[in-house]
């Protein structure tokens, strides 16, 4: 007695058999289709963005060097030296020496500065814990992600180096882009 | 009775010449061909190609090319000296001696002097073109095999088996011509398809000519001697420099030796339809335009065909392309003897 499997049974949808002249005339139709396709991307324009002319856009959230901010009225620091970032820091590519403001010699608008304000470039994983860390937004992950250098020693960013305005712009993505 | 017998004699003086004229013809087309297969082969996968050296990257196979030459000739120390030096030169040798009989005109009179536009038109075409293609293997599995590398002699022994597989067939696919031209001459064959191509009636000997021809050429879809996937490069794998750069050379130049046949044989050479008969000095240019128009299909089927599977490949070869050749030669036997 054979096995009844009721009404569940499903009929396998199988391929055609192949048969030489019948597989053959598909290949040839394949191959044809297969020609047609690449004749039309030939005739569309290319996807590539030529790099050094063009520069890809980047999202406003994206994490390139980093930049520290003035206050623009005052013109004053916004660091305060407080080694926050550099205690957030897994890479642990910032170094802070902070100094205290004077009267007569006044940087940051809190009570310390940053003397000495470095990150090395060439350790950072541009995490963005520093951003986060930091209690006055002093220091932002910008948009710049041409870094190369031929020195290590060049990729020492000092706070100068981190205040100035880059030289080049990066271009940001449009919306929808 | 001699075997070859050559048409017609210019004296000696124009036959060097016209030797020099075609040479440097060839060897311009070569850097004209490889910059035309990488610009279109990049537009047909969405990107440019080259297009940094010169304008447009019309410098690039210059570039390319004295880079290569500039390279150590380096050599293994599993390979085989003298083989290993003479394979390219066999390779391009052959290139450029088949590249001889392609007709691009037929006699015609320059300054008074009868001159064809041909490097010699022997008696034999077809079979001139198939002994240096037979020989151009060498080229390839002399390389592969002296080079001393598993990778170099795997893609060589493919070479070999492709050879024996894939010349049946293209022989086979031109006997229909010959039939129906009743010559051997290349020039007579395209004298005799005033009124049609023989694309239209030999439509199929062109197809499996076609395929044979890709499979002569080791190109996309039938680079199994390179495979770069497989074996690094195939039978080059050891070469560099100069010497690879004959391979190179080799490889192109007999794309276009296969377009000219095709061009030929099947395309009508020099003529043009619908009973246009230009002045004799527009010939070269038809007959150049319809292998550009052939070397355009080579590298179109390369951009689009993934390469055979050396079974596959097998297979085709001898179940589908040589029985395909086999009957289309049959038939047109039989067509020819019934109507004549």
């Amino acid at each position: 007695m054979t096995w009844n499997p009721g009404d569940d049974m499903l009929e396998v949808t199988r391929a055609p058999a192949p048969g030489a002249a019948r597989s053959t005339y598909r290949a040839f139709g394949e191959t044809l289709r297969g020609m047609k396709t690449t004749f039309g991307r030939m005739l569309e324009k290319p996807v590539t963005l030529e790099y050094p002319e063009e520069k890809t856009p980047v999202y406003p959230r994206f994490r390139g060097r980093h930049k520290l901010h003035k206050f623009e009225d005052t013109g004053l620091e916004k660091c305060v030296g407080c080694s926050l970032c550099a205690a957030a820091c897994p890479a642990d590519c910032i170094r802070v020496v902070a100094a205290e403001n004077t009267p007569e010699h006044r940087v940051s608008a809190g009570e310390r500065y940053a003397a000495v304000y470095e990150i090395n470039l060439s350790r950072c994983i541009f995490c963005g814990y520093c951003e986060v860390a930091c209690p006055f937004d002093a220091i932002t992950m910008g948009h710049d992600y041409e870094m190369s250098d031929y020195t290590r020693s060049d990729l020492i960013f000092t706070k100068e180096m981190l205040l100035a305005e880059p030289l080049e712009r990066t271009p940001l993505r449009r919306e929808g882009e | 009775m001699s075997i070859a017998v050559v048409g017609y004699y210019e004296p000696w003086w124009i036959q060097i010449v016209k030797a020099i004229v075609i040479f440097a013809v060839g060897l311009q087309l070569v850097p004209i061909v490889l910059l035309a297969e990488r610009k279109i082969l990049g537009r047909m996968q969405a990107r440019y190609g080259p297009n940094r050296v010169g304008p447009f990257g019309a410098l690039q196979p210059l570039a390319d090319i004295v880079k290569l030459l500039t390279k150590e000739q380096f050599r293994p120390s599993t390979s085989t000296g003298f083989l290993f030096a003479l394979a390219p030169v066999i390779s391009i040798v052959t290139a450029v001696a088949a590249f001889a009989i392609i007709p691009f005109g037929n006699v015609q009179n320059i300054f008074g002097t009868p001159v064809g536009l041909y490097g010699v038109d022997v008696s034999i075409g077809p079979l001139y073109v198939f002994a240096f293609g037979a020989v151009a293997f060498y080229g390839i599995m002399l390389g592969g095999w002296s080079s001393g590398s598993k990778y170099s002699f795997l893609g060589a022994m493919r070479g070999a088996a492709q050879l024996i597989s894939y010349e049946v067939s293209q022989g086979l696919a031109l006997v229909g011509v010959i039939f129906t031209a009743g010559t051997l001459s290349l020039t007579g064959i395209v004298e005799a398809q005033r009124g049609m191509w023989y694309v239209v009636p030999q439509f199929f000997g062109f197809l499996v000519f076609l395929v044979a021809g890709f499979a002569e050429t080791n190109r996309a879809p039938f680079d199994l001697t390179e495979a770069d996937a497989e074996l690094v490069g195939g039978y080059n794998t050891e070469y560099g420099g100069g010497r690879f750069a004959s391979y190179y050379f080799a490889e192109y130049l007999n794309v276009l030796v296969v377009s000219g046949i095709v061009t030929t044989v099947f395309l009508g050479g020099w003529l043009l339809p619908f009973g246009i008969h230009p002045p004799g000095w527009v010939d070269p240019f038809v007959v150049l335009f319809k292998m550009g128009l052939m070397t355009f299909l080579f590298i179109w089927v390369r951009a689009t065909l993934p390469r055979l599977r050396y079974d596959q490949l097998m297979s085709f070869g001898w179940k589908i392309l040589l029985p395909l050749a086999t009957l289309n030669a049959l038939v047109t036997a039989i067509l020819v003897v019934v109507t004549h």
